[in-house]
């Protein structure tokens, strides 16, 4: 094999910037009175993608089975590649100078926007595939309806994202059914992590004047507006998978989206964010 | 003393000739991830569309499209990232589905991407089966092992009759 040439690695800030400079116009990204609701909502789908992506990476190398390892990181990396096109468009909305990188790894937990569900551990297979599911079933309506954002910008980073989303909507529920349609053992696993994320799970679905803003702009759906869809995935699977949705209501655990976080949160942070703490501006 | 700049189908045809770095028997114009190639006044933009958001093979792709275009002799080359449309396979050509097959991985069948909803329904009632045709000895007896492969964009399958296993190239 030809070694590497020997030249100067593309600048992928630089030809994101001038891909954005090049982009057809978006009134909404220059919009002064919108501004603080659409970085904030921003922040949101792109904390959801960055955390969700970054515990599922933990993964790696520990999976029951080899294919299941590969399958994680692929979905993690599908998630942290839409991380940096959210948060991209989250600086430029912002236009203080900051870029993704600055965003990912120089707030503090308070200032992230993610929902509680994407920062609680992994816990077993069983906990991981479920959280997963819950999420997809979201994450697949959210962006099918962003994917017709009135936003152009936001409307070809959910279309592209669809794409891959989808493959792991397909994924994950292929295996919620499985395991929960599969030994005692298994069965038993997937309803002890559907009763125990179930309270996380409404989170996304509570809609606060943030989400109402962006939504008035027609760059969002109304969020009570995607919650029969998700309704609908979540019945059907777990009917499939002879899983009990719990009797109890799922927007009991809420206040991460305003940046009001588990303990958990603080830890991935902690590794995700020390070699930019420690060694400000280190590239590789 | 003016300087002729090479014609944009000559570019292309200069991209022609940069493989893919996962798959390096077909190219990037195979692949139908360059999107443009325009002059803006004697710097070359060529715009380039990634195959997966997260694919880490994007940064080398565009560092082998410039050291390319560098060695044929382009002195000023801008690079830029293009979203939209998003790339689907359907913009593999069909002599790169040949060269695929030739190298051991199953081209896209086109039309099959999961579409949540209604590709749920369709594996629920058993319509999700694709016929994933063995590279090796053509058999149609084959089994997905997993839904993500080696590779963002591939999925892992066995030959039921020749054992092999092989990578299919995912509708997308
Ligand atoms: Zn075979």
């Amino acid at each position: 094999m030809p070694s590497l040439p020997d030249a100067e690695m593309p600048d992928a800030l630089a030809l994101a910037e001038r891909a954005a400079a090049e982009q057809v116009h978006d009134p909404h990204v220059a919009d002064v009175d919108l501004k603080p609701a659409f970085f904030d909502w921003l922040c949101r789908i792109g904390d959801n993608a960055l955390i969700l992506g970054h515990r599922v990476s933990e993964w790696c190398g520990h999976a029951p089975v080899l294919e299941e390892d590969i399958a994680l990181a692929n979905v993690a990396l599908d998630l942290i590649g839409q991380t940096q096109m959210w948060l991209s468009l989250a600086a430029e909305v912002e236009d203080k100078g900051r870029t993704a990188d600055d965003l990912a790894y120089l707030r503090d937990a308070m200032k992230f926007r993610n929902i509680k569900l994407v920062e609680l551990p992994n816990g077993d297979m069983g906990v991981t595939v479920m959280r997963q599911f819950l999420f997809d079933a979201y994450h697949f309506e959210l962006l099918t309806a962003l994917a017709r954002s009135e936003s152009p910008r936001v409307a070809e980073i959910a279309a592209k994202a669809l794409k891959e989303v989808a493959y792991h909507l397909e994924r994950s529920s292929d295996l919620v059914i499985r395991l929960g349609d599969g030994t005692a053992e298994s069965h038993a696993r997937m309803q002890a992590a559907l009763d125990a994320l179930w309270p996380y799970a409404g989170e996304v679905f509570v809609a606060d004047a943030v989400d109402e803003a962006v939504a008035r702009a027609g760059i969002a759906p109304a969020l009570p507006d995607l919650l029969p869809k998700w309704e609908r995935t979540v019945a059907e699977v777990l009917d499939e998978a002879t899983l009990t949705r719990p009797d109890r209501r799922f927007d009991v655990h809420v206040g991460g989206k305003q940046g009001r976080h588990t303990e958990h949160l603080g830890y991935i942070l902690a590794e995700m964010q020390f070699l930019q703490r420690a060694y400000p501006g280190a590239e590789w | 003393m003016t300087v002729t700049l090479p014609s944009t189908g000559q570019v292309w045809d200069w991209l022609s000739e940069v493989p893919d770095p996962e798959i390096p028997v077909v190219s990037v114009t195979d692949l139908g991830i360059v999107r443009d190639v325009r002059w803006d006044g004697d710097t070359l933009a060529v715009a380039v569309t990634p195959t997966y958001s997260g694919c880490p093979a994007t940064a080398v792709i565009d560092l082998a499209i410039e050291t390319h275009l560098r060695a044929k002799g382009v002195e000023k080359v801008r690079l830029e990232r293009r979203l939209s449309p998003p790339w689907t396979t359907d913009w593999v050509t069909a002599e790169a589905r040949e060269k695929l097959k030739s190298y051991g991985i199953a081209p896209p069948i086109d039309g099959t991407a999961p579409d949540g909803r209604g590709g749920l329904a369709a594996r629920l009632s058993g319509r999700a089966n694709l016929v994933i045709e063995c590279p090796r000895c053509g058999s149609g007896n084959t089994a997905k092992v997993s839904q993500f492969g080696s590779t963002p964009c591939k999925a892992s399958y066995q030959c039921r009759d020749c054992l092999e296993p092989f990578d299919y190239f995912k509708c997308h």
